[in-house]
């Protein structure tokens, strides 16, 4: 059997094996299981209603007190007090029957916002995939468009497609009340270990395939809003691998990334996880902080991107045997700049949409030091390039500068001022310029600089938290009381060392989940995930995509293909390449 | 008869067209080619790395003329084309056999 159908058919064995194990899963774990609610009859109300300050509408009644603790004094006061507050609301709840039915419709009102927002956010962000379509491509060569465009395309569906079978279900499934869109709790199982007395978070367990009791309205609006951030992390990768891989071995990478390569990390940073907790059981600041997903979208994507471009081995003819680089210019300055622009407004989704609540006004605050960011990281390369490096304001620098600015701030923007908002993109901006040199070294060819992007500035993104955090957000973050505050706002180091686990363990773990999954993809590839040398020299779009990129246009191909130098012979240059 | 092979600087071929149609050639035949000659190419940096463009764009003007017209042609070519500076370009005129006018069979001097 060809090797395509024989993966095909494991494939769908293992589709097959999932969609038994989710059927037996599909009711919430648990005695007392939520009641979904899938068309919104009954989701927000006045248990919703909150001021400005996130004082409660609706006064819950105190737990009863036990012997013991009502002998303590301060306890006995505590009670006494949220006693009377009780007492008072059930007295002005039978006074003015009328407002606590208007209650009801505030809230709804408040918990729709939050809805319309975080889905809207989505919406830009499921944009972004343009932006890195039109930037990979435009940095890549034009006999090549019509491949990368389409593993642009498809990455879309296929990340979407493992994200909805069971990468959501493991990233949060243990989630709990998904408190701004009417808190409903039936993600609620979550696969825990204990370890050194504390209890573990790997992954979650409901939600596979949106059944069940996840067929609920907010859990499929958490659902898309997940989604097209999955869908970021997989897209990196595209980039640092274009060019030179089989277009079927992206689809097993494609089959793998949404559904077990993405989801276990962001689970222990976002789905009540470890890392997460890190505050709660060891102390270390309010654990592992990642507002937007600098170290769970953007470090995952650049770990893999760095990882799969190092075992596929650089393009054909990018480095001589001495390690000097070939140049491959951008065919499409114009496609990479427009793409930047689109991938900087859906950032507008990105940021601040991870608040999932458009009632909370720190958005205006997210929303401008994502701006500010993107606009100091963008200044800082070129600037950097023009006056230190190159003396020309290299514009491919310019894309990667603003892109870098954006990836740092994704994490710090809701926990930072303005200027350290400007400070972290500018760090960024240079940062991202001297990792591209610093690839290019080593011999790792990384033909859009994603993962200097993506992976470097990803990990620069949380540590800076631990350095940035203004103290002026975030009280009760990861269920750890007072606000974010970093080493330079007197919040002491331990938040950075929090940051500096997250970023070391999705290093490490990602670095290591990935080499395993190219093995398992190279060997479902038939042992290589590279086209033929003669193709890629020949450009990938007819032999891969059946389909010319720019049909009908003259394409100098001597001009977009170098040849390595430095080699015995022509016929040896099989050894330009290293091939897994 | 004779043709005329002229390679020239891209933003010239304006200027030598016109110069052409004075003295009453008003046929051409242009091609986008690319080469040096003694000029050499130059060194471009991308993204922190060299490399060289052997090859520049130039311009190859191809005109069949009779005899007389042949100096004429190869000074208006070589004045309006000349900056001064490397790279202008060369001419190479060759001798041709016979030539034929399509739409009306016509051969010969007729046909230039």
């Amino acid at each position: 059997m060809k090797p395509i159908r024989r993966t095909t058919t494991w494939l769908g064995v293992l589709l097959l094996a999932v969609a038994i194990f989710s059927r037996l899963t599909a009711h919430a774990w648990g005695d007392d299981a939520p009641k979904p609610d899938p068309a919104d009859t009954a989701t927000g109300n006045a248990s919703d209603v909150q001021d400005a300050s996130g004082t409660h509408f609706v006064v819950t009644a105190p737990a009863d007190l036990g012997a013991d603790d009502a002998k303590d004094p301060q306890k006995a006061k505590t009670y006494a007090e949220a006693k009377k507050a009780y007492d008072e609301y059930l007295a002005q709840m039978k006074a003015e029957p009328l407002a606590v039915k208007l209650a009801d419709g505030v809230g709804h009102n408040r918990v729709a916002i939050n809805f319309m927002w975080t889905l809207v956010t989505g919406f830009l962000v499921m944009f972004m995939q343009a932006g890195f379509a039109l930037v990979e491509t435009g940095l890549c060569r034009a006999k090549n468009a019509a491949h990368t465009m389409s593993m642009n395309l498809l990455i879309y569906p296929l990340g979407m497609l493992g994200f909805y079978v069971c990468g959501f279900a493991f990233m949060f499934g243990g989630l709990g009340p998904i408190a701004t869109m009417g808190g409903y709790g039936g993600l609620n199982h979550e696969f825990t270990i204990n370890l050194f007395g504390k209890p573990f978070g790997l992954c979650g367990l409901t939600g596979f395939f949106l059944k069940g009791s996840s067929y609920d309205a907010s859990v499929f609006a958490l659902f898309l809003f997940q989604m097209v951030f999955m869908d970021t992390t997989a897209t990196i990768p595209t980039g640092a691998c274009a060019e030179r891989w089989k277009f079927s071995s992206f689809c097993l990478y494609g089959a793998f990334v949404g559904s077990v390569m993405y989801p276990f990390f962001g689970n222990w940073v976002w789905g009540g996880g470890w890392l997460a907790m890190l505050g709660q059981n060891f102390g270390l600041g309010h654990g592992h902080v990642d507002f937007a997903g600098s170290s769970v979208v953007h470090m995952t994507g650049g770990v893999i991107g760095l990882i799969w471009a190092w075992l596929l081995g650089p393009r054909y003819g990018k480095f001589n045997k001495d390690g000097s680089v070939n140049p491959m210019p951008a065919h499409n300055v114009v496609f990479a700049i427009l793409g930047t622009f689109i991938l900087a407004f859906g950032w507008f989704g990105f940021n601040p949409g991870s608040t999932l609540a458009g009632t909370d006004l720190r958005i205006a605050v997210v929303a401008t030091n994502t701006m500010l960011a993107s606009a100091t990281g963008a200044m800082s390369s070129c600037l950097y390039m023009w006056w230190f490096k190159t003396k020309k304001p290299d514009p491919t620098m310019m894309c990667n500068g603003m892109l870098a600015g954006l990836v740092a701030i994704t994490a710090p923007c809701a926990f930072v001022g303005s200027g350290g908002a400007c400070i972290i993109g500018l760090v960024a901006g240079i940062l991202v310029v001297e990792s591209v040199f610093f690839w290019d070294k080593r011999g790792i060819d990384d033909p859009v600089g994603a993962i200097s992007v993506h992976g470097v500035n990803g990990a620069w993104g949380c540590l800076s938290i631990g350095l940035f955090a203004d103290g002026t957000y975030g009280d009760g973050w990861n269920g750890v009381a007072g606000t974010v505050k970093g080493l330079f706002y007197g919040g002491g180091i331990s938040q950075f060392w929090a940051e500096l686990i997250g970023v070391t363990t999705n290093f490490v773990v990602i670095g290591l989940t990935t080499a395993i999954v190219f093995k398992i993809v190279s060997l479902l590839s038939g042992g290589t995930q590279r086209p033929e040398e003669a193709i890629e020299i020949e450009g990938v779009d007819i032999p891969e995509m059946g389909v010319h990129g720019y049909h009908g246009f003259v394409m100098d191909k001597e001009v977009e293909t170098p040849h390595p130098r430095g080699y015995p012979s022509a016929a040896n240059s099989k050894s330009a390449v290293s091939a897994h | 008869m004779k043709k005329i092979e002229a390679i020239v600087k891209p933003f010239k071929l304006e200027e030598v067209k016109e110069a052409l149609a004075e003295i009453g050639i008003e046929g051409m035949t242009v091609t986008e080619v690319k080469g040096f000659g003694r000029q050499k190419g130059q060194t471009e940096i991308y993204r922190g790395s060299e490399y060289a463009v052997d090859f520049l764009p130039k311009i190859k003007i191809e005109i069949v003329l009779s005899d007389e017209k042949l100096d004429h042609a190869i000074e208006a070519i070589t004045n309006t084309a000349r900056t001064g500076k490397i790279g202008d370009g060369k001419i190479f005129v060759l001798l041709v056999e016979e030539v034929v006018r399509i739409r009306t069979g016509e051969r010969g001097g007729a046909a230039v």
